[in-house]
């Protein structure tokens, strides 16, 4: 068992830069989730822990040692690849017994192992069969038994559900988490899923254009996301972003402390006041800003702050989308229960928000940066 | 190489229509006249050249020709069979064909497996030694004779430069005399036998091999337990094509030996053989046995090659 981390890690490939002074350290034990688009470097740098790809700039350690200029072999780390990279000309068994073949474990203990693990994933009948005579989610179940047969320090796991129907999805997923938690293993799992993201990992680090976003534990990420990259990325639908002008009011209520006024964000059609908690933490910031308001704490409402008209209403069975554009086009969803009226398609409508402080999430314009402490 | 099995399945009959059926058949008709038209250069030239002498050679088995020039040739069926293919030129040429296609073939593969595997990493320049390492296929039997001619001849070749200088010369020795020939061949194999390997290993996926030495697998291992069983099906087509090759072979032998000494320095290759029972010697009917002892050789070499490649398990990953 040992913990991983990136010092400064950069990977380039000519031109591109893959990965961009990654820092980034997974305790013993963990299971950290790389999430991010499609090229944002997340197989890169699961490779530079693998040893598969020479590093640039800064250090990988495993445990307390360096390992940049350690061989794959050596480094004692197991990796499912997302096309899982079976053996084919050889049988499941062989596949599993290969990396301890490789390692001189003798006769006797790689038989018993072998069975070990594949009994763990449920591959007892399956032994003396060749990787292109399998479905794909036992190929999935021999790569992985193929990591854990061997008890490596790190598994490496490159989007190893991808190739997987929504149902065979769900459950492996549950059966790879079951099996870390069970074999404590120090995990990076790379996916650019983020339902994938949210229920599997103890900490999720978002990457976006090969940088290191926020790395935090999902409820963490998903409440207080540090930037609108991860604001936006988080979240089906992800979070709607507009842009706005801090404004301060004169105080309507005289006996507040201070004399304040209150706080709002103002763009055309709307002026939404913030809560006093957040407008207390971001007062003095701005004045452009982008105002984050998740769909689910918005709802429709005569008496609500933002003026919009109804472009898309999208019903998903239990809940729907409702899209709409405010004056001067800025997009917002707002995601309904099944039982609200629906709104009809180019009706004037407004929309309220929660008035949970939590509810509103500012950024700074030009940085996209979070306002008001972390 | 896959490819040479894919079936080219039959297209499905078009569908009976009601209404323009007359006019459907018309234009399939002309569709068939016109592909026709289309193959006749083909098929001329594959007549001419390959079916028609295929038949004749048949017919030529059945006729002795005299030894005397002038006599003409006389019917005898199946009777000079026999001894043709047991005379001892006919033998010693047969063995010396196979000890030159083992010579030849082996060589050649692990030669051109080892070029293929180095120009495989991806390095800068390496199209520049692809080029180099394929282009032994576009030069010519009687250029690379000429060249090895020189670089094994006794006063200014290469051979006595480097000390080795067998007397008599290597190309004048029964010793060293197939094995020279050899040589050229398989310097001339060795850009198809590149060429064949190369595309097999763009075969083997990358992934595999990295997943080989996360488990544990050094270099050495990886290239006999992982690319060569992935290689197994190419390895096995370049054998029978270059077998099938190596088998007809002769013109090294004719350019730096000669009939003269063919059979004396154990040169005399079967195609070699029959060119000279045919030419020299004016026996067709000797020669088109053995032509067609060579004929069924290669059709047994090409059958097993379909065979195997019908078989063959399929990696599909
Ligand atoms: N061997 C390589 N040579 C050149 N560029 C590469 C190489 N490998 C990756 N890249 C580039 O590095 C960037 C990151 O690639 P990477 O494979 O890490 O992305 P990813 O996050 O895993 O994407 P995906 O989710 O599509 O798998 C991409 O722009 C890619 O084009
Ligand atoms: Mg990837």
């Amino acid at each position: 068992m040992a913990q991983v981390s990136f010092d400064g890690v950069t990977k380039r490939f000519g031109d591109t830069t893959a990965v961009d002074d990654l820092t980034l350290s997974i305790p013993d034990g963990e299971l950290l989730v790389l999430l991010g688009s499609s090229g944002c470097g997340k197989t890169t740098a699961l490779r530079l822990v693998a040893g598969l790809e020479e590093i640039s700039a800064g250090t990988v350690s495993i445990g307390e040692r360096v390992v940049n200029e350690v061989d794959p072999k050596d480094r004692d780390v197991a990796m499912v690849f997302q096309s899982y990279a079976l053996y084919p000309h050889l049988t499941v068994a062989k596949n599993i017994e290969f990396p301890l073949r490789q390692r001189g474990v003798d006769k006797e203990e790689r038989t018993t192992k072998v069975k070990r693990a594949a009994e763990t994933l449920g591959l007892g009948d399956l032994l003396g069969r060749k990787p292109g005579q399998l479905s794909g989610g036992q190929r999935q179940r021999v790569a992985l038994a193929r990591a854990i047969v061997r008890e490596p320090l790190v598994f490496l796991m490159d989007e190893p559900l991808s190739n997987l129907d929504a149902a065979l999805r769900v459950q492996t997923r549950a059966d790879i988490v079951e099996l870390q938690n069970r074999l404590k293993t120090t995990t990076l799992y790379v996916t650019h899923d983020q339902v994938e993201a949210m229920t599997m990992g103890h900490r999720i680090a978002v990457m976006s254009e090969g940088k290191l976003q926020q790395v935090a534990a999902p409820e963490a990420l998903y409440a207080k996301p540090t930037n609108v990259f991860v604001a936006h990325f988080l979240g089906s639908p992800g979070m709607n972003l507009v842009e706005g002008m801090l404004v301060e009011s004169a105080s309507a209520d005289a006996s507040g402390g201070g004399g304040r006024g209150t706080l709002s964000v103002a763009f055309a059609g709307a002026s939404v006041p913030l809560p006093a908690e957040v407008a207390d933490s971001v007062r003095g910031s701005g004045p452009d800003v982008v105002l984050g308001l998740r769909p689910e704490a918005l709802h429709l409402s005569p008496d609500g702050v933002i003026g919009a008209s109804v472009i898309i209403v999208e019903l998903l069975g239990a809940e729907t989308h409702v899209i709409c554009h405010t004056e001067t086009g800025a997009r917002i969803i707002v995601r309904q229960g099944a039982g609200a009226p629906k709104p009809r398609i180019g009706e004037p409508v407004r929309i309220a928000v929660e008035p949970d402080p939590e509810a509103y999430h500012l950024f700074d314009s030009s940085s996209g940066n979070r306002l008001g402490g972390p | 190489m896959t490819a040479t099995t894919v079936p080219a399945g039959p297209a499905p009959p078009p569908a009976p229509e009601r209404g323009g059926g007359r006019g459907l058949r018309t234009r399939l008709r002309k569709e068939a006249a016109l592909a026709y038209v289309l193959l006749l250069p083909a098929l001329v030239l594959f007549g001419a050249f390959s079916f028609y002498p295929f038949l004749r050679n048949f017919k030529l088995m059945l006729y002795e020709t005299p030894p005397v020039p002038g006599l003409p040739s006389r019917y005898v069926g199946l009777h000079q069979i026999i001894p043709t293919i047991t005379s001892t030129q006919f033998t010693q040429s047969l063995v010396t064909t196979i000890i030159f296609v083992i010579l030849v073939v082996p060589i050649s593969l692990l030669l051109g497996l080892a070029l293929a595997v180095a120009a495989h990493r991806k390095l800068k320049g390496m199209a520049v030694y692809r080029v180099i390492f394929s282009s032994t296929v576009v030069s010519s039997v009687a250029v690379a004779s000429v060249v090895f001619g020189t670089l094994l001849n006794p006063v200014v070749g290469l051979l006595p430069w480097l000390g080795i200088n067998p007397t008599p010369p290597a190309l004048e020795n029964t010793t060293w005399a197939l094995p020279s020939v050899a040589l050229i061949t398989i310097w001339q194999f060795l850009g198809l036998s590149f060429i064949i390997m190369s595309a097999g290993l763009q075969s083997v996926p990358d992934e595999l091999l990295e997943a080989a030495r996360i488990d544990g697998a050094g270099s050495w291992t990886r290239f006999w337990r992982m690319t060569v069983p992935l290689l197994s099906p190419t390895i096995f087509f370049a054998v029978v094509v270059s077998t099938i090759y190596a088998f007809q072979a002769f013109g090294a032998v004719d350019i730096l030996i000669g009939n003269q000494n063919a059979v004396r320095l154990h040169t005399n290759v079967l195609i070699y053989n029959i060119l000279n029972t045919l030419q020299i010697e004016s026996n067709p009917g000797a020669a088109a046995i053995m032509a067609t002892v060579l004929f069924l050789i290669i059709l047994g070499l090409t059958l097993l090659q379909l065979r195997f490649l019908e078989r063959r398990v399929s990696y599909a990953r």
